[in-house]
């Protein structure tokens, strides 16, 4: 594809717009509360008004405030509907123009939107997911085009570098330094890899982001495959998400029929080329070397590093791994430059982070604030606090390898260093809270569960240490434990803590850990002899 | 008695087909295919697989072992590693459960504990009359509408458990509705 196609398609998009826009959110949670069929009440009720050469009806991705579905907003008038039944559909396109719909109106002014700096989702909400002529028309592939044609691969590191980005996969290893790594190697095959393995229980934001703005994502690992080197991308998703492997294989389908992805991209020797590899169902598979495993056909069980996927990944060839957030902030820091991304955030967290709030709290859904927002924020004022007459006890963060932090410390930070500090991690995102009613020996037991139940069985620290933890858990919880029990559930989260090969192992103990540190009286007042 | 069952018959005895004449074969050679055989695809051919046959019968297994000139061991050990793989049959319909965090905090033990009453089954069992396969899924991630539930593929938000009961019972009622 040439300038001028690009141009053409994306003029076409534009003029063909009515004046008039309502974005039916068709993201995950509202098209479970059936807003595909609102869509389609909302068409007819437009046709049926006369309306049809003024008004669009487009499925858009996610709105964000998820538990409010489905979620309807009317543009330009900036109206926001929130759990539009089928029914209202008639009122909500006759109050097209001035009028009162008869359905619930959201205020996009308060807190929930209004805290919130969307630069990953700057398009969720906003573009079709299934059509890649309304990402073009959005800017889409602008910055791919313009560092195959303006920047060395060189460069285009030194950009991802100096923007300070770590990788939001969970560890914020420093994304510069992994696209050097696998910049540096011999020239040969190399591969770039999206990690959309996203197994925590209680996180939705890479799915969100993918079905929401799946091209977006791979004019990021387009950007990565130029930066190293790379001609051959991979997309690891979850089996257990069809919505969004459909719509990424649509979004693949479709960028390979325009040239935007395939060979002499852009009218330049760069090839890139992205495949769909879906997982089956194994938490592990999120560690980079069990998910190459997995890619490679073979059991997803992880092997010790050195040597790194930057060096010898995928069939043995330097391989970057990102995680999907990772890659949705390259085109806009390709766009806005290094410099104005490196300004939004802490000293050492840069950038934005998009977190998936839910649990206990009034409002849920897909939040992205700069880095170094307080958690107070996020969970007292974007998501209102805890349910009428509950209080907030605890914050989870890091899913399964992070940890419970207490409302006391709910005016933390969150970059990488304050929640590890805490004993938590920053995680891919998931934030669950958590009312007065947790039962935070129980929720330790829960987390140790999907550990035991998540161990791929390779190391026998993680394979036999989680099911002791597990069982120490239960008898602790059930009143059934002494105090030289709960000496040796401690004794034991060392153990597997240093002992096990991968992160999922090493991080098991952490919901024990950060519960004990923080509610230990939970604990103790459950032991047998006191 | 002929005309509308000749369709099926004529596919099965068409050339290139299993010996058993089931088609659906045919299918599991065309993911292979598509793959050019490459030992690295076979996850992909199970999915494949499973899609088409809903489990990995043991003779499946052996199959695409002998397709991509695989041992039927190594075939066997990604079948079982991976948890959306099954090796049994499922029933007519399938619950499925969210367990994630958020369905936690927002109380799924007790939704679960009243279906596994109610369909006396347990968690990746199915009912003894074949009708109700009960599963829990690690984490649906329609977090923001939870506790959720997955009928028969379709994702149900806002559960509580007279909404979850009344599902099931509408299947054990009116049978393959």
């Amino acid at each position: 594809m040439d300038q001028n196609e690009l141009r053409s398609i994306v003029e076409a998009e534009r003029s063909e717009r009515r004046p008039v826009q309502v974005r039916v959110c068709t993201a995950s949670a509202c098209l479970a509360s059936r807003s595909r069929e609102v869509a389609g009440r909302l068409r007819a009720a437009a046709e049926g008004a006369g309306l049809g050469d003024r008004v669009d009806v487009r499925e858009v991705g996610c709105l964000r405030l998820c538990s409010e579905g489905p979620l309807v907003k009317v543009e330009p008038e900036g109206v926001l509907y929130e759990r539009v039944g089928v029914d209202q559909a008639d009122s909500i396109v006759g109050a097209i123009g001035g009028g009162t719909a008869e359905a619930r109106v959201g205020d996009l002014s308060e807190p929930f939107f209004a805290r919130q700096l969307p630069i990953v989702l700057e398009n969720s909400g906003a573009v079709e997911p299934e059509r890649i002529a309304s990402y073009l028309a959005a800017g889409g592939y602008g910055q791919l085009r313009r560092v195959l044609r303006e920047m060395t691969p060189q460069q285009v590191v030194e950009a991802i570098t100096r923007s300070g980005i770590r990788g939001r996969g969970g560890a914020g290893y420093p994304t510069g330094l992994k696209w050097a790594t696998v910049a540096k190697m011999p020239p040969g095959r190399k591969f770039v890899v999206c990690n959309a393995d996203e197994g925590d229980p209680g996180a939705f934001m890479d799915r969100s982001v993918l079905e929401s703005d799946p091209q977006r994502v791979l004019e990021g690992m387009a950007i990565a495959g130029y930066a190293v080197g790379a001609d051959q991308g991979y997309v690891y998703l979850r089996g257990e998400h069809p919505l969004t492997i459909r719509r990424l294989r649509l979004a693949i389908d479709q960028a390979r029929r325009l040239g935007v992805l395939g060979s002499g991209i852009f009218d330049s020797p760069f090839n890139f080329r992205i495949d769909l590899r879906i997982g089956a169902g194994a938490y592990v598979c999120g560690e980079e070397t069990a998910l190459m495993a997995s890619i490679e056909g073979r059991r997803g069980t992880p092997h010790p590093r050195p040597p790194y996927p930057a060096q010898s990944g995928l069939w043995g060839s330097p391989t970057l791994i990102n995680n999907v957030e990772t890659l949705a902030n390259i085109p806009a820091i390709v766009r806005e430059g290094a410099d104005r991304f490196a300004a939004i955030g802490t000293a050492s967290s840069k950038g934005t982070k998009v977190f998936a709030l839910a649990g206990n709290v009034r409002r849920s859904g897909l939040v992205e604030v700069p880095m170094g927002t307080s958690l107070r924020t996020i969970v007292e004022e974007i998501g209102g606090g805890a349910p009428e007459g509950r209080s907030i006890k605890a914050v989870q963060t890091g899913g399964p390898s992070g940890g419970c932090i207490p409302a006391a410390h709910l005016d933390t930070p969150v970059d990488y260093e304050s929640l590890k500090a805490l004993g938590s991690i920053m995680g891919s995102g998931g934030m669950i809270v958590m009312d007065d009613r947790a039962d935070m020996v129980d929720v330790a037991r829960y987390f140790m569960e999907f550990c035991r139940d998540e161990s791929c069985g390779k190391c026998i620290p993680c394979r036999a240490g989680t099911v002791q933890l597990h069982r120490m858990l239960v008898r602790i919880r059930d009143g059934q434990a002494t105090r030289d029990e709960l000496h040796r559930l401690e004794g034991l989260c060392e153990m597997v803590r240093h002992a096990s090969l991968c992160g999922l192992g090493q991080a098991a103990p952490s919901p024990v850990l950060s519960t004990l540190r923080f509610f230990r009286e939970e604990y103790e007042s459950r032991l047998i002899g006191g | 008695m002929n005309a509308p069952t000749t369709a099926v018959g004529q596919d099965e005895a068409s050339p290139g087909t299993h010996p058993s004449g089931d088609e659906r074969f045919a299918r599991i050679d065309e993911a292979m295919q598509k793959h050019a055989f490459e030992q690295d695809a076979l996850i992909e051919v199970l999915h494949a697989a499973q899609e088409h046959f809903g489990y990995l019968r043991t003779d499946l297994l052996h199959y695409i072992a002998h397709g991509l000139k695989l041992p039927s061991s190594r075939v066997y050990g990604v079948a079982t590693f991976y948890h959306l793989f099954t090796l049994a049959p499922r029933g007519e319909h399938t619950c499925v459960v969210c367990t994630g965090t958020a369905c936690y905090v927002r109380g799924v033990d007790r939704l679960l504990a009243a279906i596994e009453a109610e369909s006396g089954a347990l968690p990746g069992q199915t009912t003894p009359d074949g009708r109700i396969t009960l599963e829990v899924a690690r984490c649906v991630g329609a977090c923001g509408i939870a506790p959720v539930v997955v009928f028969d593929g379709n994702v149900e938000g806002g559960q509580t458990e007279d909404s979850t009961l009344d599902r099931i019972r509408k299947w054990d009622h009116h049978g393959s509705e």
